[in-house]
Formats: structure tokens, C-alpha cells, sequence
């Protein structure tokens, strides 16, 4: 029975790294708890759980910055912390902005950033969003940092680059510069507090009529989430125009893997990703509008 | 010896001290509901959609189907139980039963914390700022307008930085216009969210 299992709740990043150490059989890390405990409650996976590390009160770990043109993000940054922060809403607005369209209230004051990448979903929807902007993951443990792409961190269907006595630490992201934008589409069921059924972000620079610096990636279409570099490949260095619209659908539609499941179907992803990549190439082709550029 | 599956959780509800012997993994709907006997917070769907177990936890709403017992220690918590001002309903409740925002009523203790979580905010009580705020609190009975209206009458009647903002749609019963005090904290807030309502 959960319930009798151990858990310990530490303060600080050595407490954690402490017991990370010891490799306890069955260690689960805890944060906001809004993806352990929703899985807990309904059951799945109880009995592989043998300790429980907690680590939302670690400090160290719950922090937005903003210095040298790089945004930090600590793995315990809430999402109503990331709607507030003043670094994310200058540097990457659209990270503040999809954070309040992530279930409702009482999800984001309690969600992290961390937990949705750890989580490792296609329909995170932080996740498009790190891979689009170029993220890199910082993951730390007793032996040590290491830095991983965004895009490498997510290896499988919810399985991600971490060791058994790894955490996540946070994410570095390149801040917009002059000129860049990040746009990106949630596609659910309703405007906001849904799960998502298809999402795409794209991150580019836009200057006389062509886009450079593209990135774009895409959840709800692969077991992770994905970067989409064929889509990239046909949009670099092209005068926005339909005809580039059209390659970049195709490129896109072609490399999606999306997969049927109850909230839709894959033909209907990928119809619904490459309308959506296009009219995000279309946004970038006119002027700025508000939630996506500061 | 200290047991490992039980821990002694001390944390203040409602105000006041308490200390329980729990299994650290124990949501903290159960500790509150069993372990301290205060039944006002409900479990609808136990994970984490419904708000019916919302509370408030230190300073922020929270579901307490989604916190362990080890999550609470040390916290503040309050509890549906907690809004009753000197042993009597405040504002807010008296306008949820002034506009019949209760039908079959599992939802309404999870909506008073929310709306109380709201109205202490600060912020303008809107019509889209109310469903924004209780956009995680499902109620199958009513519609949701009463209770919409009953939060933002509560804002009037208590005369905070709601009141001038609370009656766009003309509904304050007492909006004295108590001029906006709050509001102008912690910018945040007046990020245009997308619209949260359900249809
Ligand atoms: C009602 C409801 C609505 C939701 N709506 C959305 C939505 O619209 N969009 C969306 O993207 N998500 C949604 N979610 C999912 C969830 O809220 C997010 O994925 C959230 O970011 C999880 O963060 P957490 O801190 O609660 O993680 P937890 O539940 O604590 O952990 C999640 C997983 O990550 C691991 N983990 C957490 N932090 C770390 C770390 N720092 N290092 C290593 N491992 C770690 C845990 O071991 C666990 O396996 C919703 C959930 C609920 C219950
Ligand atoms: S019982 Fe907790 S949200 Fe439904
Ligand atoms: S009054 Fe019945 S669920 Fe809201």
C-alpha cells in the first residue's frame, strides 16, 4: 500500500543529492505532485514505488533568470511563477503565456516546470516551446552536472535522459533577441484547461519578408515531443510567401508520427499541425501581435 | 523507533494548531477530512480535475487530492470551515444562498475557497476574471451564472479593489465603489489570460 511508503522531504539540493546517493529501490521524485498524484490516485504504478523523494521545498530549485541574454528557469518554478515572472515575460513571453492556459489555478500554483518536462507527455505544453527556443536542460545529481539539449532530453514515449540519481535542474534559454519571435498554437478541446490535441511553436527571426534562425517543434505527433527539421529545412533563409507555406505543410505533415488516441485521431493531427504551422508562418509574416512578442 | 509509515504532521488549520500521526503519503484531503474530522472539503474526482477538495495552503489554492500530508507540514491551511467569520458566514456565502449558487452543494465548498482565494487577490472581480478563478471548480447543477454572480456581488458587499471593476454587468448589490486598494500588486495579474470559462 502507497501509503506506508517512506517519503523524504528535503530542503536543499545536498539533502537531495544525499539520498540520490544511496539509490534507494524504487525512488520516485516528487514535486508539485499534480502528474504523480493525479497517477497515484487513479492507481497506476503504485507498486513499483518504493521511496519518495519530495523535493518541492527545495529553494534552490524555484527561481526565473534573466542576465547575459540567457533565461533560467528552476525545475520548482510554478507556472503561476512563470505567468509572473518579469524575466520569462521579457525574455520568452510565450513561455508565460502558455503557462496560464495549463489546467486552471489551483494546477499552476502547484505544477512546475520540471514536473512537465519530467513527466516526459507529447502534450506537455511547455515542452514544444523549450525545444522550439532552443533550451538546454541542466541535470544534476551526486556526480554531477550535465547538459542536454531540450530535444535529447525526451528519449521515448515518458521516458526521459535521466538517471536514477538525477534531477532536473533547470532550463537555459537563449532570450528573444531584436526582431525574434516565439509563436505557438494549443490546439484542445477549449481555450484553456484542456489537454492539448495538437501543438506546434516556432521560434524565428523575420526581416524583409524572410525568416531566419528557425526552430519548430511540435507536441500530440510523436512519443515525445518533437523538433521538426524537415519543417525548419524548408522555412530557413524562404521569402514568406504561399508557396512556402505549402512546402513547409508538407514537411511537415511528412515527418509527424502522430498516433489515433481518444482526443483524435492522426489523420485529424496531422491536417490540424501543418494548418497550424501555417498560419503561425503566416503571423510571422506581419506585424507582431500580443502574447507572442513583448 | 519512529515508524516509517507514519509521521507526526504538525500545521496550522483553520488557524489553529493541530498535530496527527499520518502515513507521509496520506492525501491531505484524507488528513483533513478523516484525521481532523473537518468534512467540509470534498473528494469528487480524486485527481486533481474537479476542485471539489480545494484549499487554500499557505497563501495559494491548491487541490488537497494532489498534496501528501509530508507536502503540508509546517503549512497554513484553510479549509471551507476557515471562511466562517466569528462562527457566522461572511459575504460570500451569504450571496452564494442570496442567489441560490448552491444546488446539490458538493461543488460549493471548493468554490467559496477558490472565490475566497480570489477575492483576497485583490484583483478586479470581472466576469472573466470570477470564471477564471473557479475555472477548476466543476458544478454539474447550476450553470455556474448564480455563482458568478454571487462572487462578484461578495466583491461589492466587501467594498475591495473589487467593487468599482465588480459591476460591469450591474450587479453589485452594495458596490460602494470601495476605490481600488490591492489590485496594483505583483503585475502578474493583469496578464490578459486566455478566456478560462467552460462552455
Ligand atoms: C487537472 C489537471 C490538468 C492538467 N492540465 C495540463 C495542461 O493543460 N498542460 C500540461 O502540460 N499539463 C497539464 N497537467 C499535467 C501537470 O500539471 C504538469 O505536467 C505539471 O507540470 C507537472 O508538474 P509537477 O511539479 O506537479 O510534477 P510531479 O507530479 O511532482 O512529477 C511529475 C513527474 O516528474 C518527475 N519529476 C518532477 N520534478 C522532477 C525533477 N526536478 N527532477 C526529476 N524528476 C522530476 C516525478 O518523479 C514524476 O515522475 C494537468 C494535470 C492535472 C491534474
Ligand atoms: S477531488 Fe481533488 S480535484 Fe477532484
Ligand atoms: S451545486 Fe451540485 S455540483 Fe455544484
Amino acid at each position: 500500500m502507497l501509503s506506508c511508503v517512506p517519503v523524504t522531504s528535503v530542503s536543499s539540493l545536498a539533502e537531495a543529492f544525499a539520498l540520490l546517493a544511496d539509490r534507494p529501490r524504487g525512488l520516485r521524485v516528487l514535486a508539485g505532485g499534480t502528474d504523480f498524484l493525479a497517477q497515484v490516485n487513479a492507481g497506476v504504478g503504485l507498486e513499483r514505488i518504493g521511496h519518495v523523494l519530495d523535493i518541492s521545498r527545495v529553494g534552490e530549485l524555484r527561481f526565473t533568470r534573466l542576465s547575459g541574454g540567457l533565461l533560467a528557469a528552476g525545475a520548482l518554478a510554478t507556472f503561476t511563477d512563470l505567468a509572473r515572472s518579469a524575466p520569462v515575460r521579457q525574455a520568452l513571453p510565450a513561455l508565460a503565456q502558455v503557462a496560464r492556459e495549463i489546467g486552471a489555478r489551483a494546477i499552476q500554483n502547484r505544477g512546475t516546470l520540471g514536473g512537465n518536462a519530467c513527466n516526459a507527455s507529447p502534450a506537455g505544453d511547455t515542452l514544444p516551446i523549450l525545444v522550439a527556443a532552443g533550451a538546454t536542460f541542466v541535470l544534476g545529481g551526486p556526480r554531477g552536472e550535465r547538459r542536454l539539449p531540450a530535444e535529447e532530453f525526451f528519449l521515448a514515449y515518458r521516458k526521459t535522459a535521466l538517471a536514477a540519481d538525477e534531477l532536473l535542474l533547470r532550463a537555459e534559454i537563449p532570450a528573444l533577441a531584436p526582431g525574434e519571435r516565439l509563436a505557438y498554437r494549443k490546439v484542445g478541446t477549449r481555450a484553456a484547461q484542456s489537454i492539448a490535441r495538437a501543438f506546434v511553436a516556432v521560434r524565428a527571426a523575420a526581416a524583409g519578408g524572410r525568416c531566419s534562425g528557425v526552430r519548430i517543434a511540435a507536441g500530440c505527433v510523436a512519443p515525445v515531443p518533437m523538433r521538426c527539421r524537415a519543417a525548419e529545412a524548408a522555412v530557413e533563409g524562404r521569402a514568406l510567401e504561399p508557396a512556402l507555406f505549402e512546402a513547409a505543410r508538407g514537411a511537415i505533415e511528412g515527418e509527424i508520427r502522430p498516433i489515433t488516441d481518444l482526443r483524435a485521431t492522426a489523420e485529424w493531427r496531422r491536417r490540424v499541425t501543418g494548418n497550424v504551422l501555417v498560419r503561425l508562418l503566416e503571423g510571422l509574416a506581419g506585424p507582431p501581435r500580443s502574447g507572442e512578442d513583448s | 523507533m519512529p515508524d516509517p509509515a507514519r509521521m507526526e504532521l504538525s500545521l496550522t488549520v483553520n488557524g489553529e494548531r493541530r498535530t496527527v500521526s499520518v502515513a507521509p503519503m496520506a492525501r491531505l484531503l484524507d488528513v483533513l477530512r478523516e484525521a481532523l474530522g473537518l468534512t467540509g472539503t470534498k473528494e469528487g474526482c480524486g485527481e486533481g480535475e474537479c476542485g471539489a477538495c480545494a484549499v487554500i495552503l499557505d497563501g495559494e489554492l491548491v487541490n488537497s487530492c494532489l498534496v501528501v500530508a509530508a507536502q503540508a507540514r509546517g503549512a497554513a491551511v484553510t479549509t471551507v470551515e476557515g471562511l466562517l467569520a466569528d462562527g457566522e458566514p461572511g459575504a460570500l456565502q451569504r450571496a452564494f444562498v442570496a442567489h441560490g449558487a448552491a444546488q446539490c452543494g458538493i461543488c460549493t465548498p471548493g468554490m467559496l475557497v477558490a472565490a475566497r482565494c480570489f477575492l483576497d487577490g485583490g484583483a478586479p472581480a470581472t466576469g472573466e476574471a470570477v470564471r477564471e478563478a473557479i475555472a477548476g471548480n466543476l458544478c454539474r447543477c447550476t450553470g455556474y451564472v448564480k455563482i458568478v454572480e454571487a462572487i462578484q456581488d461578495a466583491a461589492g458587499m466587501e467594498g475591495g479593489a473589487g467593487g468599482g471593476a465588480a459591476v460591469p454587468e450591474g450587479r453589485a448589490l452594495a458596490a460602494s465603489g470601495g476605490a481600488g486598494s490591492g489590485g496594483g500588486s505583483g503585475g502578474g495579474d493583469g496578464l490578459g489570460p486566455p478566456a478560462a470559462g467552460r462552455p
